[in-house]
C-alpha cells in the first residue's frame, strides 16, 4: 500500500469517510466494556473507596491529552519538512479534541482530588501543573491558527508553536518537580501498584475507546476542513454536485 | 460479576456519588456534544458548498 | 560577527532614540510591584514571602510589554525584508535583536529589581540573588519572546495573542527564577536554580532566534 497516495486530500477524503464508521463502532465496544468493568464489575478499592472509579476515565483523558499533542507536533513537523497540505489540516482537526481532553483530565482530576486529598487543586503537584500548561499550549495553538487568515501561514506558524511546545513539556515537568523537591517534597503521587488486573483492563479499555473516538472525530473534522479549504478543486465539485450535496459527499 | 446489590447503591457510589457522577457526567457530556456540533458544522459546510456551486453554475461556470 | 554587532548597535540606537518606551516599561514594573503591598496589606512577613514571585511575574509582564515592538517597526519600513534577503542568515539578525532587547529591557529590570525588593523587606542576600536571577533569566525571556513576536507579527490583536503564546512558555523561567530567591530566603543554596536558569538562557538565546527567523519568514511571504 502506498501511504503517500493518501496524503493527497482527494484520496484521503473518501478513505477517511469509509474508516470513520468503523472507528465509531470500535469506540462504542471498548467504551461499553471499559465502563462495565470500571463502574459495575470492579470491586471497591479498600484504601480509596468508591470515588477511585474516576481514575478509569481520568487516566484515559490524561493520556489522550498528551498523546494528541505529540501527534499534532508530529504532523506539524511533517508539514514543515515536506510541505504537505494534509499535515496542517490534521493538526487543525486534532486540536479541539486535544483541548477537550486536556480540560477533561483536569476536571476529572479535580473531582478525584477532592474526595481523596480533600482539595480540588494542588499548585504543588508537578503533574497537575504540567497538565494545566498543556491546556494553555492547546489554547495558544487554537488562538494563533485562528488569528491568521492565510491558511498556509496559519498551518506553518501553528507547527512552529507545536514544536516549541513539545520541547517545553519535559522542561516544565522537571522544572516543577525540581521546584517541589527543594521545598516540601513530593506530596501525592498517583500510583497504581495495588491495582488489580481487572482495574488495569478497565483503564486500558476506556483509554482505547477514547483513542478510537479521537480518530473518528478527527477524521470527521479533517474532512470538513478539506471541504472548506479545497472546495474549488474539481474533485470536490464532482463529489458534491448541487443536486445531492448531502448524498454524494456523505460517502 | 456485579459489585452492586441495588441500583440506588450504584448511584450513591458509597456516598461519593457527586464526585463520581460529576466526573463521568461532564466527560460524557463533552464526548456527546463534540460529535453533535461537528455533525452540525459538516451539514452547514455542505450546504454552503452547494450554494456556492449553484451560484457559480448560474453565472456561467467561471473557473 | 560584524553583522551581528551591527544589528545590536543599530537596535540599541533606535531604542535609545525613544527612551520613553524603555522608561514606561520599567515604570510598569514598578507599578505592578507596588500594587501588591497595597493590595495584600503591609505585613512584612507576608510581603517577604510574596516578593520573589511578585517581582518575577512583574519582570515577565514588563518584558512581554516590549515584545510586540521587537520586529514591528522593521517589518513596517521594510528593514526586516532586507535582512531576510541579505547574504547573512536571518537568524543572526534576530540574535542581534534579541541581545539588544535584553540590553534595553532585561538589564534595566535587573538593576531596578533590588530597589523594588527593598519595598518587600527582602534580606541583602535575597536581594543579591534576585538581581542575579533576573540577570541570568531575562535572556531566555527575550529569546522565547522573539519566537512569539515572530509568530504574531502583523496579526490583528497581536499583543494579546502574543501573551497567550509566550506566557506558558515562560513558566520554567519563572519557577527557577522565583525558586532561587525562595531558596535563599529559606536558608538554602540557590546554585541549582541559578544553573538551570543559565541553561535555559543559553538554550533560549542559542536556538530561539533561528526558530523566530523561521516564523518571520512566514510573515514576510
Amino acid at each position: 500500500m502506498n501511504w503517500f497516495k493518501y496524503s493527497a486530500p482527494a484520496a484521503f477524503y473518501p478513505l477517511a469517510g469509509r474508516l470513520i464508521p468503523w472507528f465509531w463502532r470500535l469506540a462504542f465496544v471498548f467504551a461499553a466494556a471499559g465502563l462495565y468493568i470500571g463502574l459495575v464489575a470492579a470491586p471497591v478499592d479498600f484504601q480509596q473507596g468508591e470515588a477511585y472509579r474516576i481514575i478509569f476515565i481520568h487516566v484515559g483523558a490524561a493520556w489522550m491529552s498528551m498523546f494528541i499533542y505529540l501527534v499534532m507536533a508530529f504532523w506539524g513537523g511533517m508539514g514543515l519538512a515536506f510541505n504537505t497540505r494534509l499535515s496542517g489540516m490534521m493538526a487543525q482537526a486534532l486540536a479541539p479534541t486535544g483541548t477537550m481532553f486536556a480540560f477533561l483530565s483536569l476536571w476529572t482530576g479535580a473531582f478525584w482530588g477532592k474526595p481523596m486529598w480533600g482539595t480540588w487543586w494542588l499548585w504543588s503537584d508537578a503533574r497537575l501543573m504540567s497538565s494545566l500548561i498543556l491546556l494553555f499550549l492547546y489554547i495558544g495553538f487554537l488562538a494563533l491558527t485562528h488569528a491568521i487568515d492565510d491558511k498556509r501561514r496559519a498551518d506553518r506558524a501553528g507547527a512552529i508553536l507545536l514544536l516549541v511546545g513539545v520541547v517545553n513539556i519535559p522542561v516544565i515537568y522537571f522544572s516543577v518537580q525540581w521546584w517541589n523537591t527543594l521545598h516540601q517534597g513530593a506530596s501525592v503521587s498517583v500510583k497504581g501498584s495495588s491495582m488489580a488486573v481487572i482495574m488495569l483492563w478497565g483503564m486500558l479499555l476506556v483509554a482505547l475507546a477514547m483513542w478510537m473516538y479521537t480518530i473518528a472525530v478527527a477524521l470527521t473534522r479533517a474532512r470538513i476542513i478539506i471541504l472548506e479549504r479545497e472546495w474549488r478543486a474539481d474533485w470536490v465539485q464532482t463529489l458534491s454536485n448541487p443536486e445531492s450535496a448531502g448524498g454524494t459527499a456523505g460517502n | 460479576m456485579m459489585h452492586w446489590s441495588s441500583f440506588s447503591e450504584f448511584l450513591a457510589m458509597g456516598g461519593k456519588g457527586f464526585y463520581v457522577w460529576g466526573a463521568f457526567g461532564v466527560t460524557a457530556l463533552c464526548l456527546v456534544l463534540e460529535p453533535f456540533f461537528l455533525a452540525r458544522r459538516r451539514r452547514a459546510t455542505l450546504a454552503r458548498l452547494a450554494r456556492r456551486l449553484r451560484a457559480e453554475a448560474k453565472t456561467g461556470d467561471r473557473p | 560577527m560584524r553583522a551581528l554587532l551591527h544589528v545590536i548597535v543599530r537596535d540599541l540606537r533606535l531604542a535609545l532614540r525613544r527612551p520613553a518606551d524603555i522608561v514606561s516599561t520599567l515604570f510598569f514594573f514598578v507599578i505592578v510591584a507596588s500594587l501588591f503591598p497595597l493590595g495584600v496589606g503591609p505585613d512584612p512577613a507576608l510581603l517577604r514571602q510574596l516578593a520573589p514571585g511578585v517581582l518575577w511575574v512583574g519582570a515577565l509582564l514588563a518584558t512581554m510589554l516590549s515584545l510586540p515592538r521587537l520586529f514591528a517597526d522593521d517589518f513596517r519600513d521594510g528593514t526586516l525584508e532586507q535582512m531576510a534577503l541579505s547574504p547573512n542568515p536571518l537568524g543572526l539578525a534576530v540574535l542581534g535583536k534579541v541581545v539588544a532587547h535584553w540590553l534595553y529591557s532585561g538589564l534595566p529590570l535587573a538593576v531596578l529589581a533590588p530597589v523594588l525588593g527593598l519595598q518587600f523587606d527582602l534580606s541583602t542576600g535575597a536581594l543579591g540573588v534576585l538581581t542575579f536571577s533576573i540577570l541570568l533569566g531575562t535572556p531566555a525571556l527575550s529569546g522565547i519572546g522573539a519566537i512569539g513576536a515572530g509568530l504574531t507579527l502583523g496579526l490583528r490583536g497581536g499583543g494579546v495573542l502574543l501573551s497567550l503564546l509566550v506566557l506558558p512558555l515562560y513558566i520554567p523561567v519563572l519557577i527557577f527564577g522565583a525558586g532561587a530567591v525562595d531558596a535563599v530566603a529559606g536558608g538554602l543554596e540557590p546554585q541549582t536554580h541559578l544553573a538551570l536558569l543559565t541553561a535555559l538562557s543559553v538554550g533560549g538565546v542559542a536556538f530561539a532566534p533561528w526558530i523566530a527567523a523561521l516564523a518571520l519568514k512566514l510573515a514576510l511571504e
